[in-house]
């Protein structure tokens, strides 16, 4: 061994010692700014590790070197600027779009290998002799492919570009899909018996396979779909290592895989799906609709804000169940100014946190955050349960199937089953919501005919305004 | 390397990626899928090596610069809006009775 490949060979132990620190210190809340940074760190150290490399071996001519600027550049500028500027609320589209982008690279260095084999040949690098080769390049491509079009599609249906289309939701997609994947497979074989061209069939239905797959996928079940093309993309970039044969890529590549497949499926958990029926059953909606899961509602009342006002004022604990229709209304500074006015008179405010609140495990807790809620207020599913019975009023925000009774007393509810908060259980629940549209799995929330339920018909933010005023007008908070 | 040296390589970094993640917060879900999905733009490595190696062959030079520019905008992007988000969390409270 010469130096620098053992310089290499160091550089590359340590950068995976602190990317697996990296991973395992962002699983807790302390350390996980400081684990980012330090994978981040790590990443760089990657980078001079392998440069250093070749410039003590082959070296690294300057046309190498101005190609190898320009993309950077380019690549970093887009991906700085798009992350400063990206609104909180749409965290989850950007995480499939940068997600994606990752695909596209793992894709894009196999099609390279694949169709300039000899150029790279310094080390004897014949990539077409070795089966091996043919079989990572596939792979590569065929995952990059779909981790690419799957994250573009998810961004797209997260964004409201694109709706799920009505036969999709048909038996036909089953047999489209596996048509597309057959497919792929005589591309692979093809690929193997020596006939390069057959890379861009497999590259055409590996990418259709990924649209395919996704487009059914429902929006509620969105975020368990990133999670997993996450998961995608880590293999997508071990099958690049095994292409140009990098222990470092595919260490890195398999870590991100494997602890993206155990994310999906702690999500899953969160909303009682398994990741089969996530994957193939198609969107909720569809099936309600198709049973006789939705119904009319007999029982609604109907408040003002006013009378809203007066009862947060006589309770003694509040718990704010914060959902989606929060976050989109960007009212979470608005609920913090009731919430500390309700302080203020001495009322106890708790936020009750489904592990799936906004759309995204974690999502809510990120948008509470910048509102400068304390931490502490946050509580969980688990702790705050058993609380409802003790608790004198509920305020739902925007918030629906994660608040349906269903879950727990109708088995025959395609809800049924799903952890939800026992809102029901409080003295009184206000429901601020625009209107009686159904949540986003398309249920009707036995919820609303409760009689201790009122609903504040009203955009959040705005119903958050004049709950302000009203709170003032009582004198709330002005001690 | 030798590929059976690979393949173990990768079965040991699967199970690596298994034993990190055990038990996470919900909380911390949004953050560390994105910070995960960061270090899955590692492929910038391949897409260096890639134009490295490409010894003057411009389209393998062009192929190998977009895809490095799309690996560093999935690592880069990434590494800011997870950042991002936890900064949210370390802010302290300063207006507190």
């Amino acid at each position: 061994m010469n130096l620098p490949v053992i310089i290499k060979f160091v550089i590359d132990l340590l950068a995976v010692l602190l990317l697996a620190l990296g991973i395992k210190g962002l699983s807790k809340v302390k350390s996980a700014r400081d684990a980012n940074r330090l994978a981040a760190f790590a990443m760089s150290l990657s980078v001079v590790g392998l440069l250093s490399y070749y410039l003590g071996t082959s070296g690294i001519a300057i046309q190498s070197w101005i190609w190898i600027i320009i993309g950077s550049i380019i690549g970093s500028l887009f991906g700085a600027i798009l992350a400063k500027k990206v609104p909180m609320t749409s965290m989850p589209e950007t995480v499939a779009l940068f997600n994606g982008c990752g695909g596209m690279s793992s894709l894009l260095v196999a099609l390279g290998v694949a169709i300039f084999p000899i150029s790279s040949g310094q080390e004897n690098f014949d990539f077409f002799k070795s089966l091996i080769n043919e079989v990572s390049i596939s792979v590569s491509i065929f995952v990059g492919a779909i981790t690419f079009t799957g994250s573009i599609v998810a961004m797209a249906k997260l964004q409201g570009w694109l709706s799920t289309p009505g036969w999709t939701q048909s038996k036909v997609r089953h047999f489209v899909n596996i048509v597309f994947a057959v497919a792929s497979l005589i591309a692979f074989f093809d690929l193997i018996n020596g006939n390069t061209s057959s890379i861009w069939l497999l590259v055409i239905v590996s990418s259709l396979l990924g649209i395919g797959v996704t487009l059914p996928i429902g929006g509620a079940d969105m975020p368990v779909v990133i999670s997993l093309l996450n998961s995608y993309s880590g293999i997508a970039a071990a099958a690049a290592g095994f292409v140009v044969d990098s222990q470092l890529l595919i260490v890195a590549g398999a870590m991100v895989g494997a602890a993206g497949l155990i994310l999906t499926q702690v999500m899953c958990k969160g909303m009682n799906r398994s990741l089969v029926s996530v994957l193939f059953g198609g969107s909720l909606s569809a099936q309600s609709t198709a049973s006789s899961g939705s119904g009319e509602y007999t029982n609604i009342t109907s408040c003002s804000v006013e009378e809203c006002a007066l009862t947060l004022e006589a309770a003694n604990k509040v718990i704010i169940v914060p959902g989606y229709g929060l976050a989109v209304a960007q009212a979470q500074h608005t609920l913090r100014e009731v919430t500390k006015k309700l302080e203020q008179n001495g009322i106890e405010v708790v936020y009750a946190i489904h592990p799936v609140a906004g759309r995204m495990p974690g999502h809510m807790n990120v948008l509470l955050a910048e509102a400068d809620v304390p931490y502490e207020q946050l509580k969980e599913m688990d702790v705050v349960n058993p609380d409802f019975p003790a608790t004198d009023v509920v305020l739902v925000l925007g918030a629906n199937d994660v608040v349906n009774p269903q879950a727990k007393n109708d088995s025959s509810s395609p809800l049924y089953g799903m952890p939800v908060l026992d809102v029901q259980e409080a003295r009184t629940v206000f429901v601020i919501k625009r209107g009686m549209s159904a949540g986003y799995s398309g249920i009707k929330n036995d919820l609303f005919d409760l009689p201790n339920t009122s609903m504040v018909f009203g955009d959040a933010k705005k119903v958050l305004n004049d709950l302000i005023g009203e709170l003032k007008d009582l004198g709330v908070g002005e001690k | 390397m030798s590929f059976i040296s690979l393949l173990w390589v990768l079965l040991l970094g699967s199970l690596l990626g298994l034993e990190l993640i055990g038990k996470v917060p919900p909380t911390l879900h949004t953050p560390l899928m994105s910070g995960a999905n960061a270090i899955s733009g590692i492929t910038m490595l391949a897409a260096l090596t890639l134009i490295v190696k490409a010894e003057g062959n411009v389209p393998l030079l062009i192929i190998g610069s977009v895809s490095l520019g799309f690996a560093l905008f999935n690592v880069v992007g990434g590494f800011f809006v997870t950042d991002r988000m936890l900064a949210m969390f370390s802010r302290k409270p300063s207006n507190k009775k």
